[in-house]
């Protein structure tokens, strides 16, 4: 436990003393790479001014991020109840996750304008392929025998999708909602860098242009924590949606942490 | 009127080697209250003909009729799989409720009798345990519970007891004939345990290998009950049972 801390703290401030070390020995200019603690100090004293941005882009990613588990969510039960429509749809949502977002973010500026939707857009298509992929994974994973079983109780299609298909297939839609959370903060970040007024996107490229580079790692440490706060949320939310899995898994962990 | 009537049953399965015929005009009756064992070598299509009377599956031939009646046979037995069917994300009790719940009973009373069943089913205390943390025993002991409160006449047993270890097995052998006794209900049970089929049987079937059809009936109507392992009459009728399946169970 203590070991699960303290190694990555150790190694965290390892390498921010060789960073500041290397950047003040050298005598590298600040517009080129600021120190860590000029940074922190950036950081606390425009503490209000990045909150602000945050909060656009927390409400980009939070739109975006609900749109794509909505979607895909709902796209991917409708997949795994109809064999034609995942037969016609299936290259698409495959293609869909090849075209760079990049290139169709400053078309979308073009089509929805410099308001939020733009960005939410963007977020919602860089998150929608991974919750409808890993729902569908979930929703095959239930067993023949059990549904069979619910079957033979004399189920209907809605109460073994709502007592069966749906429960089974948690674990594999959380997977894909974590992934997606992480991937919003970038679909958020690209967006706003295509057109923006506020947004830590904005932010860092205003800063970037007017060489306050200590405000850019500034930003991009919002964006990290943003992320890691989605993230812990999701976390939470799993555990507790997925209560009856903590018994199983920790004891798994625990006998791989007695080993 | 019998309880369950089967009658012609034919079902092959089409592989990449070929058809392959499971059933082969398969034809018997079970009486209300009854208990039914068919009896054959692993493979022979016992699972196939359990599931073809839950009504899982449409045999290509013959018919099945429940109490006298023909249509679907779905929501009309408790059909207890092979596998582990306990459903993961929920209770014990939750697990044995699922029936009622799809049948949409009132479901304070569900609880009731579940918990009433729960403790003659020596599964009191582990009501709100999830299915990962009880042992392979009470796993079972609860599946046995959700067919009993399901409320079905007629109960599908697919080798109930196949996957545990021969202590916990022949314990709950003994136990779920006493259970049976209390709750008498119609049984078709499938395994290839002779033991296990001359102590819990009031008829077996025995089945040829595939395609598997009724090889022979044997009542076991006059062998006592209580029936115990050590049983002279047991133990004698397993003996002859077995030289009589020695044949089949060869290469």
């Amino acid at each position: 436990m203590i070991g699960r801390i303290l190694i990555p703290a150790s190694f965290a401030t390892l390498l921010l003393g060789v960073w500041e070390l290397a950047v003040r020995s050298f005598g590298v200019p600040v517009y080129i790479l600021p120190p860590p603690s000029r940074i922190a100090i950036t950081f606390f004293t425009r503490f209000p001014m990045l909150a602000r941005h945050g909060a656009t882009t927390l409400g980009e990613i939070a739109l975006g991020l609900t749109l794509a588990a909505s979607f895909g969510f709902l796209l991917a039960i409708a997949l795994h109840h109809s064999r034609s429509l995942e037969r016609g749809l299936r290259p698409f949502i495959v293609a869909s996750q090849m075209l760079p977002v990049f290139a169709i973010a400053p078309l979308l500026v073009v089509w929805l304008g410099y308001g939020v939707w733009p960005k939410v857009v963007v977020t919602a298509l860089i998150g929608f392929f991974p919750v409808v992929v890993s729902e569908l994974d979930g929703l095959r994973a239930t067993s023949r025998e059990t549904v069979d079983l619910l079957l033979s109780m004399g189920a209907t299609r809605r109460q073994l999708l709502t007592k069966l298909l749906l429960p089974a297939s948690l674990p594999s839609l959380f997977s894909g909602l974590k992934l997606a959370a992480t991937l919003s903060v970038v679909g958020a970040t690209i967006g706003e860098w295509v057109g923006a007024r506020r947004g830590l996107g904005y932010l860092m490229l205003e800063s970037n242009a007017r060489l306050h580079i200590d405000l850019v790692f500034a930003s991009i440490l919002m964006l990290t924590l943003i992320g890691l706060l989605l993230f812990g949320a999701l976390r939470i939310i799993e555990r507790w949606a997925l209560r009856w899995r903590d018994s199983a898994g920790g004891s798994a962990s625990a006998r791989r942490g007695g080993g | 009127m019998p309880a369950l009537r089967v009658s012609g049953l034919e079902k092959s399965f089409r592989t990449p080697h070929g058809t392959v015929a499971v059933l082969n005009s398969v034809t018997f009756d079970v009486e209300k209250g009854e208990w039914l064992t068919c009896l054959g070598p692993s493979g022979c299509g016992k699972t196939t003909s359990l599931r073809v009377l839950a009504g899982l599956l449409e045999p290509d031939a013959g018919s099945v009729w429940l109490d006298g009646a023909h249509g679907s046979r779905l929501g009309r037995t408790a059909y207890l799989p092979q596998e582990d069917t306990l459903l993961p994300w929920r209770t014990a009790l939750q697990n044995a409720m699922l029936s009622a719940e799809i049948d949409g009973r009132p479901l304070a009373a569900a609880r009731a009798e579940a918990m009433g069943l729960f403790e003659r089913f020596r599964l009191l205390g582990f009501e709100d345990v999830y299915p990962s943390q009880l042992s392979g025993g009470m796993r079972q002991r609860v599946e046995l519970a959700r067919t009993f409160l399901s409320h079905r006449e007629l109960l599908l047993l697919d080798e109930p007891l196949g996957a545990l270890d021969p202590q916990t097995r022949a314990s709950l052998q003994e136990w779920l004939l006493a259970v049976w006794n209390e709750f008498r209900r119609t049984v078709v049970l499938v395994t290839h345990d002779v033991e296990e089929a001359v102590l819990l049987s009031d008829r077996l079937l025995l089945l040829t290998a595939r395609p598997a059809t009724v090889r022979e009936t044997v009542s076991l109507a006059l062998l006592p009950r209580p029936r115990r392992r050590a049983d002279p009459g047991v133990v004698a009728e397993r003996t002859r049972l077995l030289s009589l399946l020695a044949p089949e169970v060869a290469p």
